[in-house]
């Protein structure tokens, strides 16, 4: 059912836990549908004083494929420019994992959505 | 642990079946020596299954499955008394194959009633009673439910069918060769068996019917087993199905005390060692190898997937585990949320399980389920 890279990232995920001093925290999912993620960044600013996700870490609550894509979506976002990450699509996920059951885009789609969220409630912060 | 879902073939039944594969390969239907051979394996078959639950030979009759068994007798029975009324009594808790069979025969214009069940799924003989109608044509309840192990009180739910001249058939699938089951202590009128569940071969299965119960046939053809299920008969898979039964009868006693048992053991152990884990199902009324817990703050796919990577087969009501992404239909038959049964794992033991497997599985469960629950948002510890 699912790809060896899917099942690596489920066996060893990259960067789970929590920022306990986190600059932006995007809550998606609900548990009602069985896929809860929370996905916790830290900005910093490089040496040309772009901003860039110097840590992000998740936690998840559902199947191998929302840990899998979690983990993954870590990985693809960590050290990017907040104008990367936010490109970081939907489908882009489920590609770097070598696919996805067609069942279970949604949590490709999910991981995604939490790390825009986290980079959204950044900004705002910011704001104030 | 996952032997509700199917089991491996008892050695002695594959020694059986052998020599119908080539030697006596002959179509049991043929004048012939080498047909008559066929013939005589396969009278053989039904007599040790008809044996297993007190039924007479003629009684019985070979299906390619449980499933088939189920629409056999449930669309038999319902087409052939079309006349007679259009109402079906059946329960919320079925099986697939009864629920769907269901569906199927209300989308033709038949009227069902799906029973509720209580917190632990059993079903209340009284509400049967009570759903019976003059135009009631059918009565079809399961013996002991494939994912929670209930087993249901069908010798008072017989006895009430009974009362009220309706056929009452019960899905045995999972209850046969673990717990005693006799046509007519139960006081059925049907009852659906399948081979693979009881360490016989896949795609063969058994539908009894007690004689003077008159089924409009499903599969048309040759005329085979009574006209009811035409096409030559599966010799070597009916042989091997009969010796997993003749097995079967001489383990039963043997084997539930030992895997009650073993069960106990895994119930007790996980439930005192594992925080906020739950089971379902009737604590005593229950199949003597089936085990179904609920873990919070956990997903049952990936505490499967995370037990088969230590060795451990089992299996999940969880909605990410289905193909339509919606939750088992009994968990929520029981009064479970959503979120409830997604942490929803169902182990069940087989002949070949020992003590020792039992312990390994209680000392991996909690270290698994603490791994996924250090990565659950949910988790409040």
């Amino acid at each position: 059912m699912y790809s060896q890279k899917v099942m690596e990232h489920f066996q060893n995920p990259r960067n789970m836990g929590e920022i306990k001093d986190a600059d932006g925290i995007g809550k998606v999912g609900n548990p009602v549908c069985g896929d809860v993620m929370q996905i916790f960044i830290k900005i910093e600013k490089d040496k040309n004083g772009i901003e860039r996700i110097s840590d992000i870490k998740f936690k998840t609550f559902g199947c191998a494929a929302a840990i899998a894509t979690s983990s993954m979506m870590t990985e693809l976002a960590k050290g990017k420019t907040l104008e990367d990450a936010l490109k970081i699509a939907r489908g882009d996920v489920a590609d770097s994992l070598d696919g996805l059951p067609p069942i279970k885009m949604h949590c490709s789609n999910l991981a995604a959505d939490g790390l825009h969220a986290a980079i959204k409630d950044y900004l705002s912060k910011k704001k104030k | 642990m996952d032997h509700a879902a199917t089991t491996a073939a008892d050695p002695d039944v594959i020694t059986a079946m052998l020599p119908y594969f080539r030697e006596s390969f002959g179509n049991a239907s043929s004048l012939h020596t080498l047909g008559q051979e066929a013939k005589k394996a396969l009278e053989n078959a039904r007599e040790e299954v008809a044996t297993l639950i007190g039924a007479k030979n003629d009684e019985m009759i070979f299906t390619a499955g449980g499933t088939e068994s189920d629409n056999i007798a449930i669309q038999g029975v319902a087409h052939r008394n079309r006349k007679k009324g259009g109402h079906i009594i059946t329960t919320k808790i079925e099986h697939p194959a009864v629920l769907n069979t269901c569906k199927h025969l209300e989308a033709q214009g038949f009227k069902v009633t799906y029973l509720p069940v209580d917190k632990d799924g059993l079903i209340n003989a009284k509400d049967v009673e009570s759903a019976i109608k003059e135009d009631t044509i059918l009565i079809t309840i399961m013996h002991a439910n494939n994912e929670i192990g209930t087993i249901e009180p069908i010798e008072e739910i017989g006895k009430i069918a009974k009362k009220h001249s309706i056929p009452f058939h019960t899905d045995a699938v999972q209850s046969m060769g673990k717990i005693p089951v006799n046509v007519d202590k139960m006081n059925l009128d049907m009852l659906s068996i399948s081979s693979h569940k009881i360490y016989g071969p896949k795609g063969v299965g058994a539908l009894y019917i007690r004689n003077g119960v008159k089924l409009e046939p499903l599969v048309h053809g040759g005329g085979h087993e009574k006209g009811l299920r035409s096409s030559t008969e599966n010799i070597p898979g009916i042989v091997g199905f009969g010796k997993a039964c003749s097995l079967a009868k001489g383990k039963l006693e043997t084997e539930m005390q030992r895997l009650t048992k073993l069960r106990d053991t895994l119930i007790d152990n996980i439930l005192h060692n594992v925080e906020e884990s739950y089971l379902d199902g009737h604590r005593t009324k229950r199949l003597p190898n089936n085990v179904n817990l609920r873990f919070s703050a956990i997903e049952g796919e990936s505490l499967v997937l995370s037990l088969d990577a230590k060795g451990i087969a089992a299996s999940t009501g969880s909605a990410c585990s289905s193909k339509k992404l919606e939750p088992s239909h009994v968990l929520m038959a029981i009064g479970l949320n959503e979120v409830e049964a997604h942490g929803s794992l169902r182990l069940t033991l087989g002949r070949w399980n020992t003590k020792e497997e039992v312990e390994y599985v209680c000392g991996v469960l909690p270290e698994v389920v603490g791994r996924l629950r250090s990565m659950s948002p949910l988790w409040h510890k």
